[in-house]
């Protein structure tokens, strides 16, 4: 980076990392490093403080009494639901629906959406690189329905196929499923060409943002995408809330997922009549304090404006992996061009586990697993990798750590 | 602060390098596959069995080194055992793991290397999926074992 910005001027005076209490602690006897950040981020004091004063000022449930503290919790709530609707540029906040998270915001749409229209021998097509909650409810819809699941295939740098991906698209694709980043191994995909190219066959399209929303900006109407489900936690928002974004007219025609309260428009004995958007999905009392919350991560990453943070984490996850690359021994698995700061890597002979339990002996604490991407480790050939998930609080002083802790594992097995 | 030389001791290193009776056997009595699905650990136990003791065991699979180095150990430890005396082991090595008594005293010989592990609860899984696993083939089930 030829010039400093401001903002990394900032942050290199510690000033956004004072935002992140959690982060000034010790750990085995040295400052936490938190790289964990694609599992969850850690949340800014005006996160923990927006469910503070919820709770200690505002608590009521919403949408029922006429008293005043229902009517402010019921302001606030959709308060944030505009919010969700500004960060992802849908054109009503009614479109957005509010879950426990990226995982119900697809068991949703695959239950209520896609199985009841699809067709034995119809076909859902995703890719190699899914987490397990795009995968899993797909093979659900497809086992209730005798639908095919088709997985259109990724290079060995961990690049969606993209010709091959096309070539699998046909008019008996009813839908698909597609991450916007990988958990495992960073890739940020062509989606909306992938998008074209699905709605060119007829195909409808959920888009998985979990990975995405931290550190790219979203406009679901540029991308053009049917559905858009993501997390509340990964995004420094509280866990237990998500989003599930879909096209009103789509979202209209969707039987609901869950019966109870706050769904229904008229009740009787004999027949009920459901409520209109967004309500008619969010059954029961929702989770308030988490929808705040949420509002309250949106408000303040940006603050920080989404531009600055992406300029900076793009030049952390190129600093990070010249600095892995730099200890001889361990590769990186997943050399997109186009990456999330996400690092999955290897060693030849020490296994990932074994790394990450030396690296938090040392205060840095990493992801080792399958990343609930069992398909993906599959055709990588690995069991697991470590990973090294990258956040704009992370500093290079950290990641020089880091290199220094794997130089340590070499030697604990030298 | 843990010191990681009371995990990663030198025997365990050097179990993990080079794993004794790491092979298939081809007609054993019994055989049981054993899976962690936190880290997908994967390890094949095989026992030959005659009289209620054990004649071979051996294992294959992979996993980090505290999966691999416990497996090692537990079949060195367990060759000439009978079946009552594995089950006992068996008892006081995950007693070992997960208590907090006194290391001294347990008569558990060198299997007390991995007691080091009971100050990182997150690896327990690590150390017991060989033994778990060990447990499954002694039923005679030839069934996957999860330590979920």
């Amino acid at each position: 980076m030829s010039k400093v910005s401001p903002f990394i001027q900032k942050i290199e005076r510690g000033e956004v990392r004072t935002d992140f209490p959690i982060l000034h602690q010790m750990i085995n006897g040295h400052p936490l490093v938190y790289f964990d950040n694609a599992a969850t981020t850690q949340k800014p004091q005006s996160v923990i403080d927006a469910l503070t004063n919820y709770y200690s000022h505002d608590n009521s449930n919403v949408h029922r009494g006429v008293h005043t503290l229902s009517t402010r919790a019921t302001q606030l709530y959709e308060a944030a639901r505009e919010k969700v609707r500004r960060f992802i540029h849908a054109p009503f906040a009614r479109e957005c629906i509010f879950v426990r998270g990226t995982t119900e915001a697809i068991n949703l749409v695959a239950q209520s959406f896609v199985a009841p229209r699809l067709l034995p021998g119809e076909e859902i097509v995703l890719t190699q690189m899914e987490h397990h909650s795009n995968i899993v409810p797909w093979q659900m819809a497809c086992k209730k329905t005798g639908a095919l699941l088709k997985v259109a295939p990724i290079s060995i740098n961990g690049e969606i196929e993209l010709d091959e991906f096309e070539k699998m698209l046909s008019s008996n694709t009813k839908f698909v499923a597609i991450t916007m980043a990988s958990n495992a191994l960073g890739t940020i995909n062509p989606v909306k060409k992938m998008i074209e190219m699905a709605h060119a066959v007829g195909a409808l399209v959920l888009v998985d943002g979990a990975q995405a929303a931290p550190h790219l900006s979203i406009d679901v109407q540029d991308l053009n995408c049917d559905f858009f489900a993501f997390s509340g936690h990964k995004m420094y928002g509280p866990t237990g809330i998500g989003v599930l974004w879909g096209r009103e007219s789509l979202l209209d025609s969707t039987i609901p997922y869950q019966g109870g309260g706050e769904m229904i428009q008229y009740v009787t004995f004999e027949k009920t009549e459901y409520a209109g958007l967004p309500s008619k999905f969010e059954a029961g009392t929702p989770n308030i304090a988490g929808a705040i919350g949420l509002g309250a991560a949106i408000d303040y990453l940006c603050s920080l404006n989404l531009n600055n943070v992406a300029v900076y984490e793009a030049y952390l996850l190129e600093y990070a992996t010249n600095a892995i690359r730099s200890v001889k021994g361990y590769n990186i698995v997943g050399t997109a061009a186009n990456k999330v700061p996400v690092i999955s890597f290897v060693h030849g002979t020490i296994h990932p586990h074994d790394i990450g339990t030396i690296l938090d002996n040392e205060g840095i604490a990493i992801r080792s697993g399958h990343h609930c991407a069992m398909p993906l480790m599959d055709y990588l050939n690995v069991t697991a990798t470590a990973r090294v998930s990258l956040s704009f609080y992370n500093t290079k002083q950290e990641i020089e750590r880091l290199a220094e802790a794997l130089q340590k594992v070499k030697e604990v097995f030298a | 602060m843990l010191d990681l030389r009371e995990l990663y001791q030198e025997i365990i290193i050097d179990h993990n390098r080079n794993p004794r009776n790491f092979r298939e056997i081809s007609h054993p009595t019994v055989e049981a596959k054993g899976y962690n699905p936190l880290c997908g650990d994967k390890l094949t136990v095989y026992l030959l069995l005659a009289d209620g003791i054990v004649q071979d065991i051996s294992f294959i699979g992979c996993g980090c080194a505290i999966s691999k180095a416990s497996a090692s150990l537990m079949t060195d430890a367990l060759k000439g055992k009978t079946v009552k005396q594995a089950h006992a082991l068996f008892e006081q090595f995950h007693h070992m793991l997960t208590s907090d008594d006194e290391i001294q005293g347990m008569n558990i010989d060198k299997l007390t290397v991995l007691a080091g592990v009971r100050a990182y609860p997150a690896r327990v899984k690590c150390a017991t999926l060989a033994w778990h696993t060990l447990e499954a083939a002694l039923k005679k089930q030839k069934v996957v074992v999860s330590t979920e």
